[in-house]
């Protein structure tokens, strides 16, 4: 695979539990190239989620390499791999997160004024439009349905229209007609910007919408 | 549901520990440790006072006697009854080394002095030796104050009036001085007949006389104080005794003691504001408990109790500790406390402060956790699936707000019922709870405008952070406001206050005031001393009056305390004067001046204020020993006496006839030039040894001393709210936490960096600090607004270097509060946070 986005080698992770370190990742290696589109599967448990934020910085890999664009995401710190995501990577995640004393609109344009955009909030109600919540801008997440909620994150994920968009099961906590709605969504602001998408689904429907699916078993690639 | 089953409950409850509840108890700990210690120390003073009280009136009692001494037969009344009598007399004088001078306060004493305790002296000689040395020179010895003031060591000689003495030793500790009071010029002391020869005791010279009994053992003091009021009932005469030998200062501590319990109410009102906000945040986290009790079948009352027994056992902790830590620390600090005081304390546990201050902190934590309490009962068990607090009622039932309205009754009437003043009571209280009224309201406003606020500033990012997170409910607005408020209220009202009282005294008033008070001008000198005034181009004024001192024993005929009670004028001697024309600026506010020449039976003019607060009306009689002798005149008007300018003023002014023949001096005031002043005293001081000078500036640095000192125990006790406040803050910036964690985590996620974030929470806090200060600053200004209009009738002025730090220390306590706890929020991964709330 030429210029992958992504180039993953040996990356390994632990975390601290009660009862010790605990493995999360154990040796994974993974390239993910320009505008693919890929699952990541696996039974609860499997490290498809810590995968995804080592991937996208949130999560420091405790051995291993971790390139995303060309960057080495290891040698950076918390800072730096802020600075690293803003325009170029949006996170959508299963809790949606939206900021609750921030109106949808101001959840939106966040990302937009960090990176300095002037038109961040007219930029913001476009993508507010755009997953059909023009209506609801004023509204504060606690007004909103768990479906809105999580067309919000979504809108504020794909408004700097970045090169990355990773996804945590994005459905997980919605319905299914809500879930189909949100993946149709994510699936078209993906193809109108040509985004890579990593996204983590326990939904084998899905992964099939994806241009290939990787599945982890006990934080190693089955 | 029984009230065992709720208890069960509880105790299951209370498992999890003491986590949550930290800051509930130490709230209340402080609160209650403050009053407990400050009602500690008064007890433990006045216990001092009780033990010592002989010893600090250096007798079983006094009498006590303005301008004269004893007559024979008053004399052989007290050698009667008691085994050893001593005389006392005590004035003002000018002490004088060549060119220099300096007011003292003059004590002659006999052999029998001191009848109690002892005098330490410098070098360490008996007094005896000290006042009766072998040389030509009477001796005397003075306060280590005056002997630096005029250069002068034991060995050197000063004089007084005409006559010159010997220093030979400094006072390092006069048993009874306690007792005397006040006092302008430091002391000296010598023997009484030492003072023949000086000129000081003319006629008409201000002096007292005092006479210590030293009485057998079991002398009923209350009776034999009765018979000496009856035999002595019109003569002037003063009685103090043993049961309370320094009463000036057993009222200066029980007022002082008064306020600062007050005062320390208000840090434990600033705890309940803390203890409301742990109960609520404890009760929101157990949310999910008690919907699973109601979905058990738990009733409301049973959740109530439950929580109201776990709450209320943690209260009673907090209260314990608070009271073992108020009774312990004066104890430890006995040494330090003790080595300050110049009256004897007797440090120990006493109940009754600590069950005053138990009383205060039960109450305040039933009045301030019954109102989150009472909102547990709206849990339902469909909380489980839905928001918890979502439509919830924001007041408590009818039935609490009643009983929080009682409890803050009962409180109040406590207060005022311990520390005895109503009016004291009232007007504290009530500040605070106006206080907290506008700072509850002040938090709400922060919070809307906030929210309106926010989206204007659309390009500031970290400022439209901080706003959104200061309209929500996670950065705790209300509570930081609440409590760092009334913290920074109480100490700007102190700061207000004082600053005003100081710029009256010794701001405003040295430009108005007189430069000397001349007293003991003797009748014949007046011309003299007007000539050397009048001619000297540095003097723009002089006022002269005549003086005399006594007391007003009976009005209409009873005894005056019967009509008036204790009002100032009634207590002690006051000076009265004599004219037969008003001055020119006298104003007559009603009845009318007597005629030039009148001469008939005595007619008085009589402050008009004063006489409205004592319920005098014209036609009234007043009934004034002067001199041991009573004069009985009529009120025939009234008028505006002005003593806010330092210039003569008298209470009491009569017809020429009335008193012009009893012994008496004179009293005038001068006003001149700053750098005349030194020639002018040097003058007449030269050419009248016998006068007396006070130097009104030097008087002004002695009452402006006094009073930060004052402001000092003041500022202490508003420390102590302040400390309170900041309790409470860092309890709701540690309760903040998580929700900075997740803004923090979600922020990084979208690409803020960790400086950006830190800019958002110090504007954050930077912002609820100066909004804390700002309505602080007017909360604290209006009050000391209201004590400088009304009680101390004083032009109010904002003191800028008070508010300013009142502002700034807002900010940076609720900074410093913010940074101390948004370090772990900045620090910590995005995605462990996160992934914690999935």
């Amino acid at each position: 695979m030429s210029d992958p986005v992504f180039h993953l080698s040996d990356v390994t992770l632990s975390l601290k539990g009660n009862a010790g370190p605990v493995d999360i990742l154990r040796g994974i290696s993974l390239d993910v190239g320009r505008g693919e589109t890929v699952a990541l599967t696996g039974p609860s448990g499997s490290g498809k989620s810590s995968l995804l934020m080592v991937m996208g910085g949130l999560e420091q890999a405790a051995g291993g390499t971790v390139q995303a664009l060309g960057q080495d995401l290891t040698a950076m710190n918390e800072d730096a791999l802020a600075r690293f995501r803003l325009g170029r990577m949006g996170v959508v995640f299963q809790s949606f997160h939206l900021i609750p004393t921030m109106t949808a609109l101001e959840n939106v344009a966040t990302p937009l004024e960090l990176a300095g955009q002037s038109d961040a909030f007219d930029r913001a109600a476009e993508a507010l439009a755009s997953v059909g919540l023009g209506h609801r801008v004023n509204h504060y997440p606690a007004q909103l349905s768990g479906g809105e909620q999580q067309r919000v994150a979504l809108a504020r994920a794909c408004a700097p229209r970045p090169a990355i968009l990773l996804a945590d099961e994005p459905t997980g906590n919605l319905d299914s007609v809500n879930g189909a709605a949100i993946m149709d969504l994510l699936f078209d602001l993906r193809d109108r910007d040509g985004a890579t998408l990593v996204l983590v689904t326990h939904d084998p429907a899905l992964a099939e919408r994806c241009d290939r699916a990787v599945t982890l078993a006990d934080g190693r690639l089955a | 549901m029984s009230i065992a089953q709720a208890g069960r409950l509880a105790r299951r409850e209370m498992r999890g520990g003491l986590r949550g509840f930290r800051l509930l108890l130490a709230c209340l700990a402080l609160g209650v440790a403050a009053i407990a210690a400050v009602g500690s120390v008064r007890a433990a003073i006045e216990a001092g006072l009780a033990r010592e009280g002989a010893a600090l009136l250096g007798g079983q009692a006094e009498l006590d006697f303005t301008y004269r001494f004893a007559t024979a037969e008053e004399r052989a009344w007290m050698e009667d009854r008691a085994s050893r009598v001593s005389e006392i007399v005590e004035f003002r004088s000018m002490a004088v080394v060549g060119d220099d001078r300096a007011l003292t306060q003059v004590k002659g004493v006999d052999d029998a002095y001191p009848l109690l305790g002892q005098m330490q002296l410098d070098p360490p000689i008996p007094l005896d030796d000290a006042l009766s040395p072998s040389g030509a020179l009477p001796g005397a010895v003075m306060e280590r104050a005056l002997s630096d003031r005029l250069g002068i060591a034991p060995g050197d000689r000063f004089r007084l009036g005409t006559a010159d003495y010997l220093l030979t030793a400094v006072i390092r500790r006069e048993p009874d001085s306690a007792a005397s009071g006040f006092a302008l010029g430091p002391r000296t002391l010598l023997r009484t007949e030492a003072l023949d020869g000086s000129g000081l005791l003319a006629p008409g010279t201000l002096f007292n006389s005092k006479y210590r009994l030293a009485l057998p053992e079991g002398t009923d003091l209350a009776s034999l104080k009765a018979e000496a009021e009856t035999a002595f009932e019109n003569q002037g005469m003063r009685w103090t005794d043993a049961r309370n030998g320094a009463p000036g200062v057993a009222r200066f501590v029980e007022r002082l003691s008064a306020f600062l319990i007050l005062v320390g109410l208000s840090g434990l009102a600033v705890g309940g504001v803390g203890v409301a906000s742990a109960v609520r945040a404890y009760l929101q986290d157990k949310t999910e408990v008690i919907a699973t009790l109601r979905a058990l079948g738990a009733d409301r009352a049973t959740i109530f109790l439950t929580y109201f027994i776990q709450i209320g056992t943690l209260s009673l902790l907090g209260v314990a500790i608070g009271l073992g830590l108020g009774a312990l620390l004066p104890l430890l600090l006995s040494p330090i406390i003790s080595a300050r005081l110049p009256i004897p304390a007797e440090f120990a546990i006493y109940p009754a402060p600590l069950a005053e201050a138990a009383f205060y902190g039960v109450l305040t934590a039933l009045a301030f956790t019954l109102w989150p309490l009472a909102r547990s009962e709206d849990v339902r068990a469909a909380t489980l699936f839905r928001d918890a607090w979502a439509g919830a009622r924001r007041l408590p039932a009818p039935r609490y707000l009643v009983i929080i309205a009682l409890l803050s009754v009962t409180l109040v009437a406590v207060a005022g019922w311990f520390n005895g003043s109503w009016w004291l009571t009232l007007w504290t209280l009530g500040g605070i709870a106006g206080a907290l009224l506008i700072l509850a309201l002040a938090a709400a406003l922060l919070r809307f405008l906030a929210r309106r606020a926010a989206p204007l500033c659309r390009g500031y990012p970290r400022l439209r952070w901080a706003l959104a997170a200061i309209s929500g409910s996670g950065e705790g607005a209300i509570p930081v406001i609440l409590s760092l408020g009334l913290g920074l209220s109480v100490l700007a009202a102190v700061g207000q206050i004082d600053g005003n009282l100081r710029q009256a005294i010794a701001g405003n008033l040295p430009d108005v005031a007189p430069s000397y008070f001349f007293v003991d001008i003797q009748k014949d000198q007046m011309p003299g001393y007007t000539e050397r005034l009048e001619t000297d181009p540095a003097v723009s004024r002089i006022d002269s009056a005549p003086m005399l001192r006594g007391v007003i024993t009976r009005i209409n005929d009873r005894p005056a305390a019967e009509v008036a009670g204790a009002h100032w004028v009634l207590r002690g001697d006051r000076g009265v004067t004599y004219a037969a024309t008003p001055e020119d600026t006298t104003v007559i506010t009603a009845g009318e001046w007597w005629p030039e020449d009148y001469d008939g039976p005595p007619q008085i003019s009589f402050a008009a204020e004063e006489a409205e607060e004592m319920g005098l009306k014209l036609g009234d009689t007043l009934t004034i020993n002067i001199l041991g002798r009573d004069i009985t005149g009529t009120i025939t008007s009234f008028r505006e006496v002005d003593f806010s300018n330092a210039g003569i003023g008298f209470i009491l002014a009569m017809n020429p006839s009335a008193l012009s023949g009893a012994p008496h001096t004179f009293i005038s005031t001068v006003y001149a030039e700053e750098e005349a002043e030194a020639a002018i005293l040097r003058d007449l001081a030269a050419r009248y040894p016998n006068i007396t000078a006070i130097r009104v500036r030097d008087a002004i640095d002695r009452v402006a001393s006094v009073l930060s000192s004052l402001a000092a125990a003041t500022s202490y006790g508003a420390l102590a709210t302040l400390v309170t406040g900041f309790i409470v803050l860092i309890g709701a910036a540690a309760a903040g936490t998580e929700a900075r964690t997740f803004e923090a985590a979600i922020l990084k996620t979208l690409g803020a960096s960790r400086r950006q974030i830190a800019l958002s929470f110090v504007l954050r806090a930077g912002l609820l600090g100066l909004f804390a200060g700002t309505v602080a600053l007017f909360a604290g200004a209006l009050g000391g607004w209201a004590v400088s209009h009304y009680i101390m009738e004083t032009e109010f002025t904002l003191i800028w270097s008070s508010a300013l730090l009142v502002v700034t220390g807002g900010i940076a306590a609720t900074t410093l509060a913010g940074l101390g706890f948004a370090l772990r929020a900045l620090n910590a991964r995005p995605a462990q946070v996160l992934r914690a709330r999935e």
